[in-house]
């Protein structure tokens, strides 16, 4: 059971059970079919599920993510796969105005029960038309639901009880985790879409992250263990509706917070959580809270600017020493 | 245009060209009554009247059947009234209450029905044209032998989602026929200051969709097209396209000076209204009398009063539910 895998493998596996487990549940997507999916994920179902469930589409982000939420409102159970989520914007206006909106402008009587997956995220020196973070933007909106898993049994189990939702999902897959090797641990199976999970604990100071963000703020836990500071690392896994509670929870343990987060801080998902401390746990804390997100520029293509403009390990333990006057 | 009526035969049963003359009889009146009341401040919002366009609703949506779906537009009063959707529940919506159609979420521009597949309501320009694509993806993979009925103004087919949706739905052979509602204007630009290519049927075509182009203020004629392309998309699964040609009487909304068009274009279009049309051709043909006509709009007007009583005396929802029907109740 705990052979090594990869993030890429277990999302993998996640849909092939989900095609497996229900005739409603189709892919379609650019390049999901014949090519095997832009990053693999869907590699061999072409030939094993045929082309009605397996459908590649045209350019055409705007017909046929709508064409998915269509397909969701007539009682399938589409998965569409949106390249990146750099391109999710040109089918904006149907996740936005359509997806999120049907059941309550027809009073309750459409369900929407659609799992739209993306890459998200830089590292990769793809400038800046691939290498956003806008998952920040959809987790504005009421009526979806967003999701970033970060590790290998949420990429497993997450899928799962999306599908079983009965409202549009958005599932975020950054895109430097597809090739992390590890193994699972059998938590997949009791995957949730509600709650934060701590994958630190500590007592000092929390550190808020998720996606892509959750390995470089673990490695920056590690570094600050070594020089004497416990953090607790919050991964939040769901961005929308967010799990306060675990957050609250957590800062009236520590007393500290750090969030990390690869969108832009200028109206971000991190000022959303930092409002929310504020809101609610202002008297719990012992500091001025703090954000680690990606600085105020379109990805750049060098590599050296790239790694200048995203948070990084060394930004977070530089930021939380601060926070606790050690720096 | 002469002005002058032309008195074809109705070609078709005579109980069946008196349904169609009620139906448009009652989008008149029940739309009627919505601007007058638009003017008493109690439906509020933006209203966006079908008056004169009423052909095309009432005959399209006559050659459907209750397993098809629908999805329209902002302008989608008629079609909801034609669809089954009761008066009472348009009202209702109209006026905000919970009683209404979308339990007074949507109002005028989102009128929805789950019981007759009518999805709507869209008020963003082309956005329906994918959903109605995805419609009948579901309903091909379900191998449920509907027809999804797509309505849409030809301002519609300047945005991409016209020319991305047919070019799916003819790709993937779906069960979709597209009714484009010309009306010649898109709010307030005539389709030739606005288009390159004011062929609407040629557009179709490059997408390879059988193409028809229909005079949308006849009744008679909009259901013969409609049913023959209905039943072609039903015997093929493959995509169609219906231009009717129509014509908006009133201003695009209540909020709209007319500065675009001349008086002199908009009485000349009147005199080929749907209603006077097919009034008179029944009339020569002796299958309605003045009489009968009367009766006719009377029992229309009856409804509407009866709508508008049944609105008014609907309650308001309370706010406590504010953040209901986001999500799926837990």
């Amino acid at each position: 059971m705990n052979a090594k895998t990869t993030y890429r493998e277990a999302l993998r596996e996640a849909h092939r059970d989900a095609l497996l487990a229900d005739p409603r549940v189709f892919l379609m997507g650019e390049d999901v079919g014949k090519y095997g999916g832009s990053y693999a994920v869907s590699k061999g179902f072409f030939e094993e599920f045929g082309a009605d469930r397996i459908r590649d589409t045209p350019l055409s982000e705007l017909a046929f993510v709508g064409a998915g939420i269509g397909a969701a409102l007539g009682g399938m159970r589409p998965i569409v796969e949106v390249m990146t989520v750099n391109f999710s914007l040109l089918a904006l206006d149907q996740i936005v105005n359509n997806a999120a909106t049907l059941r309550h402008m027809s009073g309750g009587q459409f369900s929407i029960p659609l799992v739209i997956r993306m890459t998200t995220g830089a590292g990769r020196q793809l400038a800046a038309q691939h290498s956003h973070s806008f998952e920040g933007w959809y987790a504005h909106v009421p009526g979806l639901k967003v999701l970033a898993p970060a590790t290998l049994d949420d990429a497993r189990g997450m899928l799962a009880p999306a599908l079983a939702d009965p409202d549009p999902v958005l599932i975020f897959e950054h895109a430097l985790l597809y090739n992390m090797e590890g193994e699972l641990t059998g938590y997949w199976k009791h995957a949730d879409i509600r709650k934060a999970s701590v994958r630190r604990a500590g007592t000092q100071v929390s550190l808020i992250t998720y996606g892509g963000s959750l390995w470089k703020t673990l490695d920056a836990a590690q570094e600050l263990a070594a020089q004497g500071i416990d953090a607790e690392v919050i991964d939040l896994r769901v961005l929308r509706p967010l799990d306060t509670e675990t957050i609250l929870s957590s800062v009236s343990k520590t007393h500290r917070a750090v969030v990390i987060d690869e969108g832009w801080k200028t109206g971000s998902l991190a000022a959303e959580i930092c409002t929310c401390i504020a809101e609610e746990g202002f008297y719990d804390l012992d500091a001025p809270l703090a954000r680690v997100c990606t600085e105020e520029v379109p990805i750049p293509y060098p590599k050296h600017l790239e790694d200048a403009a995203l948070p990084q390990t060394p930004k977070i333990v530089a930021t939380v020493k601060r926070m606790l006057g050690q720096s | 245009m002469s002005g002058v009526i032309p008195l074809k035969p109705v070609n078709l049963p005579r109980e069946l060209a008196l349904k169609l003359l009620t139906d448009m009889v009652r989008i008149r009146r029940f739309e009627e009554a919505c601007a007058r009341l638009y003017g008493d401040g109690r439906i509020r919002g933006f209203l966006h009247l079908y008056i004169g366009e009423e052909a095309v609703a009432v005959g399209a949506i006559r050659a459907l059947t209750p397993q098809d779906a629908i999805v329209a537009t902002y302008r989608e009063h008629g079609h909801a009234l034609t669809r089954g959707v009761s008066a009472n529940a348009i009202m209702a919506e109209m006026f905000g209450k919970q009683t209404g159609c979308s339990h007074g979420r949507g109002g005028s521009m989102h009128l929805f029905d789950a019981a007759t597949r009518f999805y709507g309501g869209n008020a963003i320009v082309g956005g329906g044209l994918p959903l109605a694509t995805g419609l009948a993806l579901a309903d091909k993979l379900q191998q449920k032998h509907a027809v999804t009925a797509c309505f849409f103004g030809e301002g519609a087919m300047a945005e991409g989602a016209f020319h991305e949706s047919l070019n799916l739905a003819a790709l993937w052979q779906l069960p979709v026929v597209f009714f484009c509602e010309n009306n010649l204007y898109a709010m307030g630009t005539a389709l030739a200051r606005s288009e390159s290519q004011t062929d609407l049927c040629a557009k179709a075509a490059a997408y390879q969709l059988p193409a028809l182009r229909v005079d949308g203020m006849d009744v008679v004629a909009v259901h013969e097209a409609a049913r023959t392309a209905v039943q072609t998309v039903r015997d093929t699964g493959k995509p169609y396209f219906v231009e009717f040609q129509t014509y908006r009487f009133r201003a695009h909304s209540m909020f709209d000076a007319e500065l675009y068009r001349d008086k002199a274009e908009v009485e000349e279009w009147k005199k080929h209204g749907p209603i006077h049309n097919l009034t008179g051709r029944l009339k020569v043909m002796a299958w309605l009398t003045e009489e009968d006509f009367q009766t006719i709009d009377a029992e229309a007007l009856r409804e509407v009063d009866a709508a508008i009583a049944f609105a008014e005396a609907s309650p308001w929802e309370p706010v406590e539910t504010l953040t209901r029907d986001v999500y799926a109740a837990p």
